[in-house]
């Protein structure tokens, strides 16, 4: 199963970013004389991130560095070496050098590698000199090959292209590495080439083993043209030093872009690189230098690119976004206000105050859009954790499925996704785990021996469904009914399918045969339901024995905002969630029957009890008689029940605001909302409501 | 503010002030560091299986704030709305709450040597949500200790766990 890795790397980027700030800011604050051993853990740490995200995405150059400052952070939080103010700067001018290698690759630009390479030396430089243990024998040999760098690096005058790099050239000498002062310009590239492999490999680089020959060749090939050549040569042989022991593609491709930008920074480029001009065809690469010395003009687009790449996304903080989605709630009130009060206006004023108010409505409508909207996030990024999961967990079970993803780019809610990867991820495993048979299995059902797995999103209405269907062997109907009776749970033999599968939910509930490291404790489905539950979603299960079981989940698009019925009870008024009502009519005596002291309601062939939310919510005023009012039919994820109101009001979006944060939680209500009238009204929590309620009158007899 | 009110708010004396009320025939005070604005009665919004002095909820400007009615709770004068009635909102860690009074008296303001500790019994407030009891023009004011009082079980409006114990 291929994914492309590309679309991580935004997020490897934003992070590394985050990283590279923290550990500076935490060098900053590093005190040198007894540096606290958990900053340095940090900064260790951060260090190890980037170092392993990049590993993961081909970053070499950036990988290969933050490795060497790994090791000299690993040493200091080992207090095998001291940290000195020269250290952090050290460290601190890393930090530097890491930012313009992490741009680069961000903006496709040429690697710093020269700056990269001297970074490499001094921190290894900072390892030798510090360090207390006798590895000296192991890395001897870099003053030697320091040195050969020095003597054969001669500074060539006119590649005065340098210039705007002073970083690594001024910081070496403060640090006393003089003789970095001297750009190391690879002259003699193919001295130079071997020599830089022989320090890789000695800085325990192994995996360059077998690709460094191959650069070296290349280099010394290089080399033998001319002078003028020298330049570019350089930039491509350290391109593929750096991606070469990856696939070929990804370094051709880079290389082809270096060019490019080379030259098209150039009056006179000859246009265009053909991308064949990426193998190192001396002719072409002679043409590219002969146009002028490419090198020092990549840093201006870099920078051009970068701070177009700033506006296009920006990293706020949440908080400050649901300020703003409160303030839009707000004014989407004060405007439903305006236009109550606009409709009394009359005349020709009244007609343009009407015209204007309307004009308010579109635009605070698409204000509050758009700001829902930056919460939303696509799902792509969950989805595709679920290969490599499936992939383990097939391999570790021996069994064979594919997985199947739909609908990644369903967006919703930021806070629901972080929320909905631990459900997924065990509903998933179930699916391997419980749903898909063994291959030999399979073949004996008559079923394809390679099961698969369906997760798909989809957007319905005002929710996201979330589905994972396996085509494995469906729910166990008669094992579920055992273990519920061995749990000790109320059930018969004719319950609907639906409660049946409702039941795995219940806490300590699994059927596996075996407790295996993959699922089977039955802690899961308990907690897949509740979190579920928390974000304000519910989950349906469908199944077909030996045919494959399907679990469905229900999400709001945010939990912001939710889409109500609005139902009236004597003068107060209730919101219902869309997404809980199945229907509403209104009773006729014959569907309403007497069970002891409650009114049941009997439609569709089944009894469902009926609360009258005058009777919950304790309301004066209402409609006390069923026949008189309506009911509405609720599903929760616990029970099916009616609740009594008095009349419908309207359906209506509404914000949802918290009444734990002034007050506390309330039974039976999921929080409150600001109608258009300015005043409060409460919205319904249907599964709270199932779970609490019980008649007035039984709480009479109970008293 | 008198002149020497005004100095010594300026040369920032030990004095508090407080902001007075009525309850019924009694005067009472609270910090008036507490006191986020007075505003009058409106119509609330009623929330169930609330005790009787919760009379319900407002919406302040988009919080959603609990209104809780003192003078049902203490059990002091006739808990009547009209629009006279006054809530006082206050900000009490963070939380807002509203407090419906007969009405609002006075700002004033007191030094700790007229702050007298208050009797063990005899005034509607429990000892626990006193601060104690001063003299001012001859009336007997009890200084209330609005933030125990508010985050205080006994009233239910903020739940156990998220009380924070720095009281």
């Amino acid at each position: 199963m291929s994914i492309d890795i590309e679309q991580f790397h935004g997020v490897f980027f934003d992070e590394s970013d985050e990283h590279l700030d923290d550990m500076e800011q935490l060098l900053m604050s590093l005190n040198v004389e007894s540096p606290d051993p958990e900053e340095l853990n940090s900064i260790f740490r951060a260090a190890h991130s980037i170092k392993g995200g990049s590993g993961i995405f081909g970053f070499d150059a950036l990988m290969n560095l933050t490795h060497v400052m790994e090791n000299l952070l690993d040493k200091a939080r080992n207090n095998e070496i001291a940290v000195t103010a020269d250290i952090v700067n050290v460290l601190l001018e890393t930090l530097d050098v890491l930012k313009d290698t992490l741009n680069a690759y961000r903006d496709e630009t040429a690697i710093p590698q020269e700056n990269i390479d001297d970074r490499i030396k001094i921190l290894n430089g900072v390892i030798n000199e510090q360090s207390t243990d006798a590895e000296l024998s192991e890395n001897g040999a870099l003053p030697e090959i320091s040195a050969n760098t020095q003597s054969e690096g001669n500074p060539d005058e006119s590649f005065g292209f340098f210039d705007d790099e002073p970083t690594s050239a001024g910081a070496n000498s403060d640090d006393g590495f003089g003789f970095f002062d001297n750009e190391p310009i690879k002259e003699k590239l193919s001295y130079n080439e071997q020599a830089k492999s022989e320090r890789n490999e000695d800085d325990g680089f192994g995996f360059f083993d077998d690709e460094i020959p191959h650069n070296s060749v290349a280099s010394q090939t290089d080399a033998s043209g001319s002078t003028t050549t020298e330049t570019i040569e350089t930039e491509t042989g350290e391109e593929e030093q750096v991606f070469g022991f990856f696939e070929d593609v990804p370094s051709a491709r880079h290389i082809n872009t270096t060019l490019e930008t080379a030259s098209s920074n150039h009056s006179q480029s000859p246009g265009k690189q053909p991308s064949s001009a990426a193998t190192t065809d001396l002719d072409k690469t002679t043409n590219t230098s002969a146009a002028s010395a490419p090198a020092k003009p990549v840093a201006k687009p870099s920078s051009k690119k970068s701070t177009s790449r700033e506006s296009a996304s920006i990293r706020v903080d949440t908080t400050k976004i649901d300020a703003m989605v409160n303030l839009v709630g707000e004014l989407v009130i004060t405007q439903s206000m305006l236009s109550m009060i606009g409709q009394e206006v009359e005349g020709q004023v009244g007609e343009r105050l009407q015209l204007a108010i309307d004009e308010l409505q579109r635009n605070t409508r698409e204000i509050q859009e758009s700001v829902m909207s930056m919460r939303m996030l696509p799902l792509t990024a969950t989805f595709n954790r679920f290969p490599r999961l499936v992939r383990d967990l097939a391999g570790k079970l021996g069994k064979q499925v594919e997985l199947v993803l739909q609908g990644g780019s369903t967006e919703i809610d930021k806070s629901l996704i972080e929320k909905i990867v631990d459900p997924l991820t065990h509903l998933v495993r179930n699916s391997i785990d419980h749903g898909i048979e063994m291959p030999d299995k399979r073949v004996a059902a008559g079923k394809p021996e390679k099961g698969t797995v369906i997760l798909s999103a989809e957007q319905k209405g005002g929710s996201i469904i979330i589905s994972i269907i396996d085509d494995g062997g469906g729910l166990h109907r008669d094992k579920i009914l055992d273990k519920a009776r061995s749990n000790g749970l109320a059930v018969s033999d004719d319950m609907p399918d639906a409660e049946v599968w409702q039941l795995i939910f219940q806490p300590g509930f699994s059927t596996a045969e075996a407790i295996t490291d993959v699922s089977g404790r039955g802690v899961g489905m308990d907690v897949v339901r509740r979190n579920i539950e928390s974000i304000g979603g519910r989950i349906d299960i469908e199944s077909s024995a030996g045919e494959g079981s399907a679990f469905f989940i229900h999400l709001p698009l945010t939990l912001a905002i939710v889409d109500g019925m609005c139902v009236s009870v004597g003068k107060q008024i209730f919101v219902i969630p869309l997404l809980n009502i199945i229907e509403s009519f209104q009773p006729t005596k014959q569907q309403l029957k007497t069970l002891g002291n409650d009114t049941v309601l009997y439609i569709r062939d089944q009894y469902w009890p009926l609360v009258p939310l005058y009777d919950f919510m304790e309301v004066e005023d209402a409609a006390l008689s069923p026949t008189e009012g309506i009911v509405v039919l609720l599903e929760s994820s616990k029970k099916r029940f009616g609740i009594l109101v008095d009349a419908l009001v309207g359906q209506q979006q509404v914000v949802i605001k918290s009444l734990e944060e002034h007050y506390r939680k309330v039974a039976g209500i999921a929080g409150a909302t600001i109608m258009g009238d300015g005043k409060v009204a409460l919205i319904i929590d249907a599964d709270s409501i199932a779970t609490t309620y019980t008649s007035s009158q039984i709480k009479e007899l109970l008293s | 503010m008198s002149e020497t009110a005004l100095h010594q708010a300026v040369t920032g004396g030990q004095d508090k002030e407080y902001l007075s009320f009525v309850l019924g025939d009694e005067h009472y005070a609270l910090d008036i560091t507490t006191v986020k604005e007075i505003r009058g009665y409106e119509q609330v919004t009623k929330i169930a299986n609330a005790p009787a002095f919760i009379k319900g909820v407002i919406n302040l400007r988009g919080d959603i704030v609990p209104i809780v009615d003192l003078r049902i709770k203490f059990n002091v004068g006739e808990a009547t709305y009209n629009d006279f009635t006054i809530v006082i909102m206050l900000n009490i860690q963070e939380r807002i709450v509203g407090i419906v009074v007969d009405g609002v008296s006075d700002v004033i303001r007191l030094s700790e040597e007229q702050v007298l500790p208050p009797p063990e019994f005899g005034v509607a407030f429990d000892s626990r949500y006193l601060h104690g009891l001063a003299d001012v023009d001859e009336k007997m004011v009890i200084l209330v200790n609005i933030e125990s009082l508010i985050t205080s079980e006994e009233l239910g409006l903020v739940a156990p766990e998220s009380v924070k114990d720095d009281a």
